[in-house]
């Protein structure tokens, strides 16, 4: 299956109801897929006028207490930042995916991760985290998207699936997981209230300063406790490992393949992928590197996940970075050779 | 083992469908497979191409910049492709679309006229299933569960059941490419 085409169906086994989208390249095989089951499967699907009215259908549906989704690739999901900070600043949990292209500004259609520090940093004003989840196969697009709406539900945070174009135009074998999906009961979501309760309000306006300031720090308690629980990586190869490759998503993939050559060539080299970006796997890095005296971080753009991964180790170990972007793909080649370079130093 | 196929040509050519073909033989073989288009402005441009990983283990970076077999299908595909082919590779190559031959001897070349072929045995538009019936015949050995009974199968699965008659077609491109 291809990767945006399991994302989609993973969505409507995950219970999503309603997704609301606008079409992009490399990310419209979503929409398309759901335009087509949405309805079937006893959901709603709405092409929208504007990727800004899709993601505030979105706010709208997840008040209502439902599952809900919006993609895009990256200059929409720029367009969407302000009803993402809205949904942050309501509470209300739905998953956001972002497929990937190359940037800044239209850029072009080639895969692109780019937008690592736009998700976990900057995905809208004001003081908020989302949720993020790198997958780095069909499979894990799979997993991830059930995982996302689970999170996003449990804690009450917009989620968001950080794909990009050749995970989302790949095909790979793939099992659904045979489980249902685990709606949780929303006694705070305003789907009438029959006059049998008092009336919920979803809002994110505060104008006195106090309420605004309870209200974020009281929603950062719960960040701390997801930086604790929520963390995700996938350490390769590290226990003996001299030179540690960082690096997220379907780059993880070229890392790993880079990976098994510099052993075969006799360097001890090991893989750390994290798989939640927000919150960062702090602690798994520094378990990855506990031997390690270089790390290098492959990415898909000018070296946007550096600072958190020398952040995490504290700058204890240099960190190089080997990078391609505007959709340039880094080849197996190009990192093995750094791996190699990085050896002899 | 891991083989990396890369097929490319002409929007039309059924460049995306062979490498379907190919990877749900693999994975009706119980293999490891990845398929990756082309889907960028080359594809708009009129050429398009497909990497196809085949393997036993978990595959790593799902995009060819070696491949073991080139299906070269046009002009473009050929001069874009043939140098980066891996040593003690093949390639494969519409000669009734292209006249380009290789100056490398260090892979084997095989110059099939697979457009007439297909002309003339009335299945045009299957030069791709010919040639990979040309690549199951003379690369069997790196395509592990990749054979004539599993590449039927997938052309089944793929296929739907509305154009059953394709079906037939396809698997006789299939075996005029192996004989």
């Amino acid at each position: 299956m291809k990767g945006n085409e399991a994302l989609a169906e993973a969505a409507l086994r995950a219970g999503c109801k309603c997704f609301f989208g606008y079409p992009i390249t490399p990310q419209t095989e979503i929409s398309a897929y759901l335009a087509k089951n949405m309805a079937k499967r006893g959901g709603t699907f709405l092409q929208a006028e504007s990727e800004i009215a899709a993601v505030n259908m979105v706010l709208g549906a997840s008040a209502s207490g439902v599952r809900a989704m919006t993609s895009s690739s990256s200059p929409g999901i720029s367009l969407k930042s302000e009803g993402i900070s809205y949904l942050a600043g309501s509470d209300l949990p739905c998953v956001i995916v972002n497929v990937q292209r190359g940037g800044p500004g239209l850029g072009g259609i080639q895969p692109s991760q780019a937008d690592y520090l736009q998700a976990t940093k900057a995905s809208g004003h004001g003081d908020f985290h989302i949720l993020v989840y790198a997958p780095a196969s069909v499979q894990e697009t799979i997993d991830m998207t059930f995982t996302a709406f689970d999170t996003a539900d449990r804690y009450r945070i917009p989620a968001m699936i950080l794909s990009d174009g050749l995970l989302g135009q790949m095909m790979e074998p793939v099992v659904f997981p045979d489980i249902k999906a685990q709606i949780t009961e929303k006694p705070w979501s305003c789907c009438g209230h029959k006059n049998e309760r008092k009336h919920n309000i979803i809002n994110s306006l505060y104008l006195c300063p106090d309420e605004l300031e309870k209200s974020v720090r009281d929603r950062f308690e719960k960040y701390r406790e997801i930086e604790k629980t929520c963390t995700d990586a996938e350490l390769y190869l590290c226990d003996d490992a001299q030179i540690v490759v960082t690096a997220f998503g379907a780059t993880a993939r070229i890392a790993k393949s880079a990976v098994d050559i510099a052993r075969s060539k006799g360097i001890k080299a090991g893989l750390f992928r994290p798989k939640t970006l927000y919150p960062f796997p702090k602690k798994e890095l520094n378990n990855a590197c506990a031997k390690a005296q270089r790390v290098l971080c492959v990415e898909m753009s000018m070296g946007q996940m550096v600072d958190d991964i020398k952040l995490a180790l504290e700058c204890r170990i240099s960190v190089d970075f080997l990078g391609r972007t505007g959709g340039n793909i880094p080849s197996v080649k190009e990192v093995v050779d750094k791996i190699t370079f990085i050896g002899k130093e | 083992m891991l083989t990396e196929i890369l097929i490319s040509g002409f929007g039309g050519q059924g460049v995306l469908f062979a490498g379907k073909c190919l990877a749900q033989a693999g994975m009706l073989a119980g293999m490891n497979v990845s398929w990756l288009p082309s889907y960028g402005p080359e594809m708009r441009g009129g050429t398009a191409n497909c990497s196809v990983c085949l393997s036993d283990e978990q595959i790593g970076s799902p995009l060819i910049s070696e491949p073991d077999i080139l299906i070269a299908m046009n002009t473009p595909s050929f001069d874009r492709f043939v140098n980066t082919v891996k040593s003690n590779g093949s390639i494969f190559v519409d000669s009734s679309i292209t006249d380009r031959v290789s100056d490398r001897n260090d892979i084997s070349c095989r110059y099939i006229p697979t457009s007439r072929i297909a002309q003339e045995n009335e299945l045009s538009g299957m030069a791709n299933i010919i040639l990979l019936g040309k690549v199951l015949k003379n690369c069997k050995d790196k395509l592990g569960g990749v054979t004539f009974e599993t590449l039927k199968d997938s052309l089944e699965h793929i296929i739907p059941k509305t154009k059953s008659a394709l079906i037939e077609k396809n698997i006789q491109a299939l075996m005029l490419g192996m004989a």
